[in-house]
């Protein structure tokens, strides 16, 4: 495949950025995005020219680090993380923009890689549950009914790579938040913190300079895990009823 | 990158969550009134006599517990408010979101979103102008290209027997559903009445049925009166 990439290219922090233009041929189709940049980069090594800084970890799709803005999309055309995304998802002749998550909750670093510990202090606002160190409690002492378990599953399967963030005309992490606060809402030792939780990650999130939601819905579809924007009404619910502390 | 351990700012209720949930709520208000007032301009269907008693009756509704007129002030009083109240939280929200991304993207897809959901903040700037000049139309008669009419059944119907009269009505008519075809389903989200994938459907079927009967009923008494229908 023969191939035009516009790619932001930004020196640091507090430099100006501009997209720059390569052109790049000789890609397999079966090459993930990620091999396809890894190709680049050697080429513009061996030109003695810096390679292009981005993000990247478990290269399977569940750890969240690879995000990219391709061509408009958070993590490209396909529902998955840009590791998991294949170049057999372009055309041959495609002019592709690679472009840093965009929010100023997220601070450029270089290139196309920012600082997502936006995410890290919201968690550490509320995303916990605090239990004594001792003994493992017996499996069996909470029981969690079906439903419950399975709807916080589907809302841990976040893994907080901030798509929905860079997806979101407002740059909201609500559907983040609302992921976290479903998935140890659900569950009994949720339930203790559940008031205080929801109060500090919203102040936390609001704090850290995310936008509103406009419930508009390009998150969940940007999302790569498919979480529902039933969170974020669970986020809202959890939040109007935290004064009262009664769920 | 250094952890911020600066404390939160915002309380609960001046957080982003918290102006939604009282834009919502002032969004269920507008509903309801504007539910109301389609109803009551289908009076018009009725001829000169049922509308002009109708438009007596509004100012004489309640009497002798309320003044003349009061419960038109009533009503105009909670609108205001719910309009401040409304406009503050949108124009706040729309603020954050502006300085949430000073960079914009060289290449954005919107692919998940509704057209309607993207242009709410234009279209309520241009409802609240359409509620300006209404006002000044049909409630202060400041703007008369209708003239000076003896009746409120003659000042409706010498307004809308000019073609670009219902144009500007039926443009504003048509913001409103749009704004409402989102708005409402919203509103129940932000309520957070819709955590499961059933509800969420099922107010969004709710918020379209809204948006279309309102602009059914408000559209049809213009629109006959354009036509003749209605003399």
């Amino acid at each position: 495949m023969k191939l035009t990439l516009k790619i932001w290219r930004q020196d640091g922090p507090r430099a100006r950025g501009e997209l720059k233009t390569y052109a790049v041929d000789d890609i397999s189709e079966d090459m993930s995005f990620l091999e396809m940049l890894d190709v680049l980069n050697e080429r513009l090594n061996a030109k003695g020219e810096e390679p292009i800084a981005f993000d990247s970890d478990c290269r399977e799709g569940i750890c969240g680090m690879c995000g990219l803005m391709i061509s408009g999309e958070a993590h490209g055309p396909e529902k998955t993380t840009t590791c998991q995304l294949h170049m057999r998802s372009f055309r041959d002749g495609e002019t592709i923009t690679v472009e840093p998550w965009r929010a100023d909750a997220f601070p450029i670093i270089r290139d196309l890689v920012v600082d997502r510990s936006a995410f890290d202090r919201i968690i550490q606002a509320g995303g916990f549950i605090s239990v004594n160190t001792g003994a493992a409690p017996e499996a069996n002492a909470a029981p969690v009914p079906k439903p419950h378990a399975d709807r916080a599953f589907m809302a841990a399967e976040c893994i907080g790579c901030g798509a929905c963030v860079a997806a979101c005309p407002n740059a909201s992490g609500m559907l983040f938040m609302g992921a976290k606060v479903t998935h140890l809402g659900e569950l009994p030792q949720g339930q203790p913190e559940r008031a205080k939780r929801v109060q500090a990650m919203v102040a936390t999130h609001d704090g850290a300079g995310f936008g509103g939601c406009t419930n508009i819905g390009e998150c969940s579809h940007a999302c790569p895990k498919g979480i529902p924007l039933d969170v974020i009404s669970q986020l809202n619910s959890d939040l109007r009823k935290s004064a009262s502390g009664r769920f | 990158m250094a952890t911020s351990t600066l404390p939160a700012t915002k309380p609960a209720s001046r957080s982003s969550i918290g102006l939604k949930l009282l834009m919502a709520a002032t969004g269920l208000i507008f509903v309801g009134y504007v539910l109301l007032h389609a109803y009551g301009n289908l009076m018009v269907l009725g001829g000169a006599d049922t509308f002009n008693a109708y438009a007596h009756h509004l100012r004489t509704f309640g009497e002798p517990m309320l003044p003349y007129g009061g419960l038109l002030w009533i009503v105009r009083i909670v609108l205001l408010v719910s309009l401040v109240l409304h406009a503050y939280s949108a124009i706040t929200l729309w603020g954050r979101a502006n300085s949430a991304r000073s960079t914009r993207y060289a290449v954005k897809k919107n692919v998940g979103s509704t057209l309607a959901s993207r242009t709410m903040r234009y279209g309520g700037l241009a409802l609240l102008l359409f509620v300006v000049f209404h006002i000044l139309h049909l409630t202060t008669h400041t703007i008369h290209p209708q003239g000076e009419q003896p009746t409120p059944y003659a000042n409706v119907v010498n307004s809308f027997d000019k073609w670009w009269l219902v144009l500007i009505y039926v443009c504003a008519v048509l913001a409103l559903a749009f704004h409402l075809f989102h708005g409402v389903w919203s509103a129940a989200q932000t309520l957070g009445l819709t955590s499961t994938a059933a509800s969420r459907a099922r107010a969004k079927l709710v918020a379209h049925f809204v948006g279309a009967l309102v602009a059914t009923a408000f559209l049809i008494p213009p629109l006959a009166i354009l036509f003749g229908i209605v003399e």
